[in-house]
């Protein structure tokens, strides 16, 4: 009925947006696995479930809560509302200090602990992360 | 003072020679002659001389540290050296746009004296089309950013610049990078100028095949620089790490080396012409957008040098004008050209350049996606997420071994249609591949299976270049050499990551820590000050298995303007492995923090993709395609 032009043409057509769909499945499928939340210490205290998921936890380093020893930096994350503990075995960055804005990522133990596997602090002082921007809201 | 003027003045003057320059090059479209006049070429010259002169006043306000020019304020300092002084003029967000200005009519000028042997409406049809790209920028400059603001009172000391863009790979990043960037321009503004002089042929393909090589190789060395610098200065140890602000200079990349392979297939067949001007739209809306994400605020980075929403917006506005001009212009003139017939094998060298494309295209989907996707979130649903790099090297990573399989077997094949040649001598060497992969890493990795294939597959592609560069003495030298240099860049990312290791503690001064490979002892600290940073010298002694003892000395500095405190990682290369120091000090402790990394091949990372460049410079001097 077609000539064998169309159909050759037809296959390739269908083949490329068979690829296109299978590419996209598999970005999505993936994004959905690999993706971070970041909350804040107060969204964590108002969770009714644990999640078992790596998340970003974002608000400043109290004060006096910086507490070093060999093999571990323990400190407090606070958002001035609610406040999280911090077990941390790893690289500082740079401008990790008390009193200045941190990122933390890795999993919750329970809803006063997080085990971190990764702490940001961005290179410039001035600089506030947005998400410690909001979590920190207007202050 | 006069500088400032004199810079503000030019820019103003540069602006309406460019107006007069498309006033000057429609009425010479229209006009029968035969050569474009020479009123234009001189046109293009002032343009850029004017660019010049207002580029060359700011780097002198910056070497005078005049305080009166508001940019030089808020990025530079007395005590700066005078090295990073002239650095500082690309180092911010106004100088830097005035350095993408430079490159464009640098660009248009060299591009209008190199093209004499194409057709005059081309010529200046690209011209007119860059000229809609460099009046955008003159404004944007103009409008938005104008770095010759002054001030008065007139401060006596500016506010510095960041510390830890104070190197000289980073000195040097911004403008290899722009060379890159922008020579995409003028891949847009003709690929756009021959749709619709219909000239998108056998013969365009050839003569913008240079250009593209000339804009791949300057950014795989400016995102090579860069690199190098997020390497050794931000001391997380690594040279990659799938940071926004890294993902977009990598797109148009990928595009770009698309686009180098399709050209081939236009330049000796006359085909996909279609697809070389969606490349090349592609390429340069990318670069665009790369701007924009960076410079708008947008993504956080060093990058970022002032979230100013107007700029944002401009730029927004501006790309929206280029890509609905560019569609238009290409729905409308496009004609599919069908003379040559696209015929041709399933098994051909256009079929395998085919393959190459739909590889870069995933890869660029997939890093566009995970990109793009956190911003788009943030906007519709004010939810921050981030995208890791667990998500790109799922994605990626699988995807090279059937990627350097084909890059192996691609290039043996003829045009037209082909069939595989010297089967056996292939197996064999594929069969080396994988029991010597075997060998090598069967103790390394628990996922023996999917290593084994991938650095298989790796080995496979650097043998087979190895012998078409050394025993068949190839007759296309430049992409034995550039794929060479792929696989060899390959091999070293993967042997880099299996066996890199590290070492993370705290340590206080005079203590000994011991792991299973050797011990580190923190010796003493010293301290020294210097005009522009008071810095921490620390000694540590390494001690290897075999008891070989290294000295490394990474430094904490401190800097006065602005104060900012980075810390200086001390590395030791070889040609096997780089070990690397680096500490950080928590205030109000005694306790160091320092990361201690021995990661092997790193320098073979760099020589690499110093390789992949040199394939496209050869195949840029290269005379005429090898028949």
């Amino acid at each position: 009925m077609y000539g064998k032009k169309v159909k050759l043409r037809f296959l390739f057509l269908a083949s490329i947006i068979a690829a296109v769909i299978f590419t996209v499945f598999l970005i999505l499928q993936s994004l959905k696995e690999n993706v971070v939340y970041f909350q804040s210490p107060s969204e964590i205290k108002s969770l009714i479930e644990l999640d078992k998921k790596k998340i970003r936890i974002g608000g400043m380093v109290k004060e006096q809560s910086v507490f070093i020893n060999s093999n571990e930096v323990n400190f407090i994350i606070t958002d001035f509302k609610n406040e999280i503990n911090v077990i941390y075995s790893g690289a500082v960055p740079n401008l990790f200090a008390e009193g200045k804005g941190v990122v933390a990522e890795g999993f919750l133990k329970d809803k006063n602990y997080l085990l971190a596997t990764k702490i940001l602090a961005k290179h410039d002082e001035n600089y506030m992360p947005p998400e410690v921007k909001k979590a920190i809201g207007d202050k | 003072m006069f500088a400032n003027q004199i810079g503000y003045y030019s820019l103003i003057l540069g602006l309406l020679i460019s107006v007069l320059l498309c006033g000057v090059s429609i009425k010479d479209f229209n006009s029968n002659s035969k050569q474009i006049s020479q009123n234009i070429l001189s046109l293009s010259f002032l343009q850029l001389f004017f660019v010049i002169i207002s580029f060359l006043s700011l780097i002198l306000s910056f070497i005078n540290s005049d305080f009166s020019n508001e940019t030089v304020f808020n990025n530079s300092h007395t005590t700066k050296p005078l090295f990073y002084k002239i650095s500082g003029t690309w180092g911010n967000h106004e100088g830097s746009l005035l350095l993408w200005l430079l490159v464009l009519t640098l660009f248009i000028f060299v591009f209008l004296i190199k093209s004499k042997e194409q057709p005059k409406k081309y010529r200046i049809l690209t011209l007119l089309f860059q000229e809609v790209i460099i009046i955008g920028f003159f404004l944007f400059v103009l409008v938005t950013s104008n770095p010759f603001n002054y001030l008065f009172p007139i401060p006596t000391e500016g506010l510095g610049l960041n510390p830890i863009l104070q190197d000289p790979a980073l000195a040097i990043h911004p403008p290899i990078l722009y060379l890159g960037y922008v020579g995409t321009s003028i891949i847009f503004s003709s690929s756009l100028a021959a749709v619709t002089q219909n000239y998108v042929s056998k013969e365009w393909g050839q003569h913008i095949k240079k250009w593209v090589l000339v804009s791949w190789v300057f950014l795989t060395i400016g995102i090579m620089l860069g690199s190098i610098w997020a390497y050794y200065e931000l001391g997380w140890g690594g040279f990659w790490f799938w940071d926004p602000v890294e993902n977009v200079s990598l797109m148009p990349w990928l595009t770009l080396t698309a686009l180098i392979h399709c050209i081939l297939v236009l330049e000796r067949r006359g085909t996909l012409t279609s697809w070389v001007v969606i490349l090349s739209i592609t390429t340069f809306t990318l670069s665009m957008c790369g701007t924009f994400l960076v410079r708008s605020g947008i993504l956080n980075s060093v990058h970022t040098f002032a979230n100013d929403p107007a700029r944002g917006i401009f730029i927004l506005i501006f790309l929206f004008i280029l890509i609905i001009l560019s569609l238009g212009v290409f729905f409308l003139f496009h004609k599919e050209n069908n003379k040559n017939s696209n015929n041709f094998f399933w098994l051909s060298r256009e079929t395998s350049i085919l393959v190459n494309n739909w590889f870069m295209m995933f890869f660029l989907s997939v890093i566009l996606i995970g990109t793009v996707y956190p911003i788009f979130l943030d906007v519709i649903s004010a939810e921050k997420i981030s995208v890791g790099p667990p998500f790109y090297q799922k994605l990626i990573v699988p995807f090279l071994i059937p990627f350097l399989l084909f890059m192996s077997l691609g290039p043996r094949l003829k045009w037209i249609k082909s069939k595989i040649e010297n089967k056996n001598s292939l197996i064999i060497t594929f069969i080396i591949s994988v029991i010597l992969t075997f060998f090598i890493i069967k103790n390394l990795t628990s996922d023996l299976l999917f290593y084994t294939l991938l650095v298989s597959a790796a080995f496979f592609l650097f043998f087979t270049t190895l012998k078409e560069l050394f025993i068949k003495k190839s007759n296309n030298i430049s992409q034995s050499v550039a794929h060479f240099g792929f696989s060899l860049l390959i091999l070293s990312i993967l042997f880099n990551s299996i066996l890199s290791s590290e070492i993370i503690t705290n340590i206080k001064i005079g203590e000994k820590y011991i792991f299973s490979k050797g011990e580190i002892f923190f010796k003493k600290i010293e301290k020294s000050e210097e005009s522009n940073f008071n810095s921490i010298i620390a000694y540590f002694e390494i001690k290897n298995e075999n008891g070989k003892i290294i000295e490394l000395n990474p430094e904490i500095r401190v800097y006065n303007q602005p104060e900012v405190i980075t810390s200086e990682a001390d590395i030791k290369t070889t040609l096997l492995e780089d070990k690397f120091l680096v500490m950080n000090l928590v205030k109000g402790n005694e306790y160091f923090n320092i990361r201690y990394q021995v990661k092997p091949f790193m320098i073979w990372i760099w020589i690499s993709v110093l390789l992949l460049s040199l394939g496209g410079l050869m195949s840029l001097f290269k005379k005429k395609y090898e028949q």
